[in-house]
């Protein structure tokens, strides 16, 4: 199968590679696919308090189109606002990388994975305001406060 | 170093034609262009020759005379000649038929027709090793099997099937055993008297010789019949008509003969490479498995899965040399290789496989360059491999909830 030139460019040149801390309060992981599908993507950003992603790292298992989705997808969402990332379509990726059919899961991924980690973000904040307002509250609040966020 | 780019080591899927193949070719394009079924002048007559060498240099390979030998246009055809031709002559002895899952598509799906046609077919299960139990064939077997097809060695993960053991079971039961032997002839021994086989299909261009042209060998005594799957002439004794592709089959003869009398180096040599290859990358790259028997296996294949590496992610790293994946996305289906799933090699791990076709042109220069090539980028595809950062970190990878497909 040919590549196009931009995912190639990606592939060997990965942006944005690595890990944050998964505890900080102030990252948000994504960890999305399954190794029994041949995709597996985690993205982690780095949100401050104004909502604002300063920051993003990714780590993919897959094939050059799934690793030029999400080394793209971490340029894209710094500097955006929470919202504006949550505005990112699959559909873009696949323009940008000019992404075959066959191909276009890969951008679902990265997509989703932008989601997963915004969604574990709000989710620690949202643990961290109840904590505040009760110290003593269940974990059990926080758990199912995550659940809300992802779905 | 005057290492050529690409590097080619995908022989399983093709071999360039040895240059002394094209040689004996070429005059048979111009000067000796006849039609080998034209009776009634020279330029036939030497056409005719040709072929009739052509068909001894075949046989011989497999231990076959010359007669038992119809052309066909690859192993495509033959498989489906064997297995059409025997299950629609035989049909009225019964109607059940057994193959095995790892089997080339080839003959797979050619069973699957036939099936929709109303026969029973058994897709025999392997062992661990990748190898068909001949156990397992005679406990399939019942009254109504006319037909045991059952490759020689695998497409994939090169393994050697016990063929010899499989002809004996059988022909317990009298049924015709067709043998796709397209990957192993030319590359271990085989015999077709040896093996007790009825059926084997053969292809020119995975033995140095040109794309298109195949054989089929049907035993003489006893004499086995099939139906012929393509009317006309009546050329081949019936079994196949057209007009002889003469230049090809000329090719396969002369492609066959070196075969037959450089195999025995030949194989050496490929060993010695493979071994220099897999040991190359086992001492320098933790958690590689190997797919398939180690022991029973051909000479120049390695297929190697890579953990928390995908396969595809990998080719594109390996683009200066040409080797292939059991990756599912080196295919349009999403599903990775059913020979591995059949083998028992997981998913995730089906995912990560990476199979080497070494052949005669490969040299040890070559196998050097991949193996650096290999273990630099399954380092840096691990480093940015969710799946190693979790591995080193203790995480047992199937302990998590993933996603379904
Ligand atoms: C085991 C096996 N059988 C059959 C075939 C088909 O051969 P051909 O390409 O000559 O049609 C191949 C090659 O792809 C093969 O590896």
């Amino acid at each position: 199968m040919a590549y196009s030139d931009k995912v190639i460019e990606h592939y060997e040149n990965p942006r944005n590679v690595g890990s944050f801390d998964k505890d900080d309060p102030n990252v948000g992981t994504g960890l999305v696919g399954a190794p029994a599908c041949g995709d597996v993507m985690k993205l982690q950003l780095k949100i401050n308090d104004q909502g604002i992603i300063e920051d993003a790292k990714f780590k993919t298992f897959g094939c050059g189109s799934a690793i030029a989705s999400s080394s793209l997808a971490t340029e894209w969402v710094k500097g955006m606002s929470i919202d504006q990332a949550m505005g990112i379509k699959n559909t873009q990726i696949v323009e940008e990388l000019n992404l075959p059919p066959v191909k276009i899961h890969c951008s679902v991924l990265a997509e989703d994975a932008i989601k997963g980690a915004i969604a574990d973000y709000k989710a620690k904040r949202q643990n961290a305001a109840a904590q505040v307002a009760a110290p003593s509250a269940p974990q059990k609040a926080a758990g199912g406060a995550t659940q809300k966020a992802t779905t | 170093m005057t290492l050529k780019l690409p590097i080619y080591m995908d022989n399983h899927a093709t071999t360039p034609v040895d240059p002394r193949v094209v040689e004996a070719m070429l005059p048979y394009f111009t000067e000796i262009f006849g039609n080998a079924a034209s009776r009634s002048h020279s330029f036939g007559w030497t056409a005719e020759k040709a072929v009739e060498l052509a068909r001894d240099q075949v046989g011989a390979l497999i231990g076959a005379s010359g007669k038992e030998i119809v052309w066909t246009s690859g192993a495509t055809e033959s498989d489906n000649l064997a297995i059409k031709g025997a299950a629609e002559f035989h049909k009225d002895r019964g109607n059940h038929i057994i193959t095995a899952q790892t089997e080339h598509k080839a003959v797979l799906d050619t069973c699957k027709r036939l099936e929709k046609e109303g026969f029973d077919v058994t897709y025999l299960p392997v062992e661990h090793d990748g190898r068909v139990n001949p156990a397992t064939v005679r406990a399939a077997m019942t009254d109504k099997t006319i037909l045991v097809s059952i490759m020689l060695a695998n497409n994939e993960i090169g393994t050697v099937n016990p063929i010899e053991e499989i002809g004996a079971v059988v022909k317990e039961r009298g049924a015709i055993f067709h043998v796709d032997a397209v990957q192993g002839v030319g590359k271990i021994p085989f015999d077709v008297n040896a093996a007790r086989v009825d059926l084997a299909s053969l292809s020119a261009h995975k033995m140095y010789g040109p794309k298109g042209i195949g054989a089929l060998y049907v035993r003489r005594k006893p004499r086995v019949r099939i139906t012929a799957q393509i009317d006309g002439g009546g050329h081949e004794r019936g079994m196949r008509s057209g007009t002889l592709n003469v230049p090809s089959i000329v090719g396969f003869g002369k492609a066959a003969e070196l075969s037959r009398t450089e195999m025995a180096s030949e194989a050496k040599r490929l060993f010695a490479l493979r071994e220099r290859l897999r040991e190359g990358i086992q001492s320098r790259v933790t958690d590689t498995y190997i797919n398939g028997s180690m022991e029973h296996r051909l000479p120049g294949n390695l297929n190697i899965s890579f953990a928390y590496v995908e396969g595809e992610g990998m080719l594109m790293g390996l683009k200066d040399v040409a080797v292939s994946s059991g990756s599912a996305c080196t295919s349009a289906s999403l599903e990775p290789s059913y020979v591995l799933r059949a083998v028992g090699v997981e998913e995730e791990m089906a995912h990560t496989s990476i199979r080497f076709g070494l052949g005669r042109f490969n040299t040890e220069e070559e196998v050097d360059y991949v193996i650096d090539l290999v273990v630099g980028k399954v380092n840096k595809l691990r480093e940015i491999s969710p799946l190693y950062e979790m591995a080193q970190q203790g995480i047992d990878l199937k302990s998590i909830q993933w996603a379904a497909h």
